[in-house]
C-alpha cells in the first residue's frame, strides 16, 4: 500500500512541474497586464528544443537551456506585436499556439521515434531520500522540479517583497501611474512576456527530456490551456501555482490509477478539463470569489503612451 | 531615425484591401522562410498548394468541399468575435453538431423518408452546437468565467465524450475493431454532386448562413446590440442592453452553425460518427484565422473560408508529393494570423519615418 502511495505522489509531482513552471511564466506575464495564450505554442517549442539538443549534443543540461533559450525568442513575436503594435492579445496569442504546434511538428519530425540516450535523470538529495515516502517523494526527482522549486520561491519572493515586484504589478495594474514614476512600462512588459516564454519554455524541455525521452507531435496535449486555467486558479499568486499545479498533477494521475477499476479512460481523460471547470465555477458561484478571480486590472489591454 | 506614430481616423476600402494584401504576402514570405529551414524551396511549395488547391478542377472541388464547413464556423465565429466574445470552443461545438446527428440518423431515420430524416439531423445538429456554446456564455454572463479557458476546455471534453461513444457504447455492431459508429441508413445521407465530395445543398446553405449572419450583424437591432457590446461594453450597459439575452442568443448561432458544420461533415462525408480529429480536421480552429481574414464581416467569410480551404487543401497535396509534416498547415495558419494582426496597426496607425524631428508641438503617441 505504501508502495503505491508512494509511487502516485512521485508521479503526480512529475506530471505537476511542468505545470508549475508554465503557471509561474504566466503570472508574471499577466501580473504586467499582459495575457500570452501562447503557452501551449511555446511548450510545445521547448519540447521539440530540448530534445533535439539533448539528442545531438547527449547533454541534458544543454537541451534545457537551448529550449529557455527558444521559448523566450519565440515568445518576443507576443511581445512585439502586442506590446509594440498594440494588437489583439488573444488572437496574438492563438497564433503563437498554432505557429508554435505548426514549428514544433515540421522541426522535430526528424526525430519522431528516436528515443534519447542521456535523460535528465533523478538525483537523489545525500541523506535526505532515505527517508520513508517523502524522501522517494521529494528528494528523488529530476532537476527540473529541484529548479522549478527554487524559481517558484524565488518569483514569490521577487513578487511579494522587492522593488521589482512592485514595478511589474503596477504595470499591469496602473501603466500610467507606473509611467509617471519614471517607469519603462513597454521595457517591463517586455521583460515579463520573456520570463514568461523561458517559462513555458523550460515546461515544454521538462516533457521531452525528463517525464519521457522521446518527441511525439503533440505531445504537449493541452497542458499549456491548462496552465492558462491554473493561472486564474492561482489568483496570479506564485504562493498558490505550487498548490494547483500539484493537484492538477494529481489528477493527470488519477486517471492511470482509476483505469483498472473499469472505468471508460476516455471518461477518465475529462478529469483535468472538468476540473478546470468546476475550480472555476466555484470561484464565480460566490461573490467572494468572484472578486478574487479578479484579474490585474489591465490585462489584455494595450497601453498607449500619453493617451487616455 | 526617428518613428512618429499617430492615430489614424478613417480609412478607404482601396487601403484595407492594399494593407490586406500587404499581410498575407509579408506572411507567405515568412513561410517561405521556415519552408527554407526544412530545405524545401518555398517558391515551388506555395506555387504548388496553390496550384493543387485552385488550379485543377479536382484540386478545387476538394477546396470546395473543405470551404463549407469553415464558411459555416466561420461566420458564427465572426458574429462572436464581433461581440468580442472569444469563443475558441468551435471544434466541440461541430463534434455535439455530429453527435446530435449521429443519434437521430441511426434511430429515426430508418423509419422516416430522406427529406423528413435529414432537416431533423441539421436541426439536432444545431441545437447539439448551440447548447455547447450556451454553457460558455452562461458561465461568462453569470460567473464572471473567461471564455477563452471555458470553450477550451469544453474543446477536451467533446473530444474525449466523442471518443467514449464511439469506442463504447455505440460502437457499431457491424464495425469490428474500428472505433466507429454503425453507417447511417442511406435516405440519411446527403447526395453529393458528379466526381466530388460536394453536396450542393450543404454548399448553398453555408453561403445563406453566412450572408445571413452578415445581415444580422448590420441589419438588426440584434446586431447592433451584439457590436455595441463589442466595441464598448460600458456604453451597452447604459442603453439598456441585456447582456446575457444578447450574449446567449449570439453563441446559440455561434454554436449552432458549427454543429450545422458537423452534421454536415458527418452526412456527406463521413456517414458514421468517428474519431473526432477524423470528423474534423482542425475546422474549429483554422475558421478563428477565416473569421479574422473576413474582418469580423460573417458575409466575407465566404471568401477567406474558400482561401483557407485551399490552404488546407494544398498543404495536404505538398506535404504527401514532398514529405513534409501534418503540422505545416499550422505553420501557415500561424504565420498568416500573425501578419494579419500586424496589419491591423498599420490601418489604426499612421508610422512617419523622419531624419529630423521637427514636429516639436504635435504631441505624438509613442
Amino acid at each position: 500500500m505504501l508502495e503505491i502511495i508512494t509511487s502516485i505522489l512521485v508521479r503526480t509531482i512529475v506530471a505537476g512541474t511542468p505545470l508549475l513552471l508554465g503557471t509561474l511564466g504566466e503570472i508574471v506575464t499577466e501580473r504586467a497586464g499582459i495575457l500570452n495564450l501562447g503557452i501551449e505554442g511555446m511548450m510545445s517549442l521547448g519540447a521539440v528544443t530540448g530534445f533535439i539538443v539533448t539528442f545531438t549534443t547527449g547533454n541534458p543540461w544543454l537541451g534545457m537551456l537551448a529550449a529557455i533559450l527558444a521559448g523566450a525568442l519565440f515568445s518576443m513575436i507576443h511581445a512585439f506585436v502586442t506590446i509594440s503594435l498594440r494588437a489583439n492579445q488573444v488572437v496574438s496569442g492563438l497564433a503563437l499556439t498554432m505557429l508554435g504546434l505548426g514549428l514544433s511538428g515540421l522541426w522535430g519530425k526528424p526525430f519522431v521515434g528516436r528515443p534519447l540516450t542521456a535523460k535528465m535523470s533523478a538525483i537523489a538529495i545525500p541523506g535526505l531520500s532515505d527517508i520513508p515516502v517523502i524522501g522517494r517523494v521529494l528528494f528523488y526527482q529530476d532537476a527540473y522540479f529541484y529548479l522549478s522549486v527554487i524559481l517558484g520561491l524565488l518569483v514569490w519572493f521577487i513578487m511579494k517583497y522587492t522593488k521589482l515586484g512592485i514595478t511589474v504589478r503596477s504595470v499591469g495594474e496602473n501603466p500610467r501611474a507606473a509611467e509617471t514614476l519614471g517607469i519603462n512600462v513597454s521595457l517591463v512588459k517586455y521583460a515579463c512576456v520573456m520570463v514568461g516564454g523561458a517559462f513555458a519554455g523550460m515546461a515544454g524541455a521538462h516533457l521531452s527530456t525528463a517525464y519521457s525521452k522521446s518527441w511525439i507531435e503533440g505531445m504537449t496535449s493541452g497542458r499549456g490551456w491548462i496552465v492558462i486555467a491554473l493561472t486564474i486558479f492561482a489568483l496570479w499568486e506564485p504562493s498558490k501555482a505550487f498548490l494547483g499545479a500539484y493537484v492538477f498533477g494529481g489528477i493527470f494521475v488519477i486517471q492511470y490509477v482509476l483505469q483498472p477499476l473499469g472505468i471508460s479512460p476516455n471518461l477518465l481523460a475529462m478529469l483535468p478539463y472538468l476540473t478546470t471547470l468546476g475550480v472555476l465555477l466555484f470561484y464565480g458561484m460566490s461573490k467572494k470569489g468572484k472578486r478574487k478571480m479578479s484579474a490585474p486590472a489591465t490585462l489584455g489591454e494595450p497601453y498607449i503612451r500619453g493617451s487616455r | 531615425m526617428p518613428v512618429i506614430i499617430l492615430p489614424r481616423e478613417k480609412t478607404t476600402p482601396a487601403f484595407n484591401v492594399l494593407i490586406l494584401m500587404l499581410s498575407m504576402l509579408a506572411g507567405l514570405v515568412a513561410v517561405g522562410i521556415v519552408f527554407l529551414t526544412y530545405h524545401v524551396n518555398p517558391f515551388y511549395a506555395i506555387y504548388e498548394i496553390f496550384r493543387s488547391s485552385f488550379g485543377s478542377v479536382f484540386g478545387f472541388k476538394e477546396t470546395l468541399t473543405k470551404a463549407i464547413p469553415l464558411i459555416l464556423i466561420g461566420s458564427g465565429l465572426a458574429l462572436a468575435y464581433k461581440a468580442k466574445f472569444w469563443n475558441i470552443g468551435a471544434e466541440s461545438q461541430l463534434l455535439w453538431g455530429a453527435i446530435f446527428a449521429t443519434w437521430v440518423g441511426l434511430n429515426w431515420g430508418p423509419h422516416l423518408p430522406g427529406y423528413v430524416i435529414l432537416p431533423l439531423m441539421f436541426l439536432a445538429g444545431f441545437l447539439g452546437g448551440a447548447i455547447w456554446g450556451i454553457i460558455p456564455a452562461i458561465f461568462k454572463v453569470k460567473f464572471g468565467i473567461n471564455e477563452v479557458i471555458s470553450t477550451l476546455m469544453l474543446n477536451y471534453v467533446a473530444a474525449e465524450f466523442v471518443k467514449f461513444l464511439v469506442v463504447g457504447p455505440w460502437k457499431g455492431a457491424t464495425k469490428y475493431g474500428y472505433p466507429y459508429t454503425d453507417d447511417l441508413p442511406d435516405q440519411a445521407i446527403l447526395t453529393l454532386m458528379n466526381n466530388s465530395r460536394i453536396s450542393l445543398p450543404l454548399l448553398i446553405l453555408a453561403v445563406v448562413v453566412a450572408l445571413t449572419l452578415s445581415f444580422i450583424v448590420y441589419r438588426t437591432r440584434f446586431g447592433y446590440e451584439i457590436r455595441v457590446i463589442g466595441e464598448n461594453s460600458e456604453a451597452g450597459k447604459y442603453a439598456g442592453i441585456d447582456f446575457f439575452r444578447t450574449t446567449v442568443l449570439m453563441m446559440v448561432l455561434s454554436g449552432g452553425v458549427a454543429g450545422l458544420a458537423g452534421v454536415g461533415e458527418l452526412t456527406a462525408i463521413h456517414h458514421h460518427l468517428s474519431y473526432p480529429e477524423t470528423i474534423s480536421a482542425g475546422y474549429g480552429f483554422t475558421a478563428i484565422i477565416v473569421a479574422w481574414l473576413g474582418r469580423l464581416n460573417p458575409g466575407f467569410t465566404i471568401l477567406s473560408g474558400l482561401f483557407f480551404a485551399g490552404i488546407i487543401v494544398g498543404g495536404d497535396a505538398i506535404q504527401m508529393s514532398m514529405g513534409l509534416p501534418a503540422a505545416t498547415v499550422n505553420v501557415f495558419n500561424g504565420l498568416l494570423l500573425v501578419f494579419l494582426i500586424m496589419g491591423d496597426f498599420l490601418l489604426s496607425h499612421r508610422v512617419r519615418f523622419t531624419l529630423r524631428p521637427k514636429l516639436k508641438n504635435t504631441k505624438a503617441t509613442n
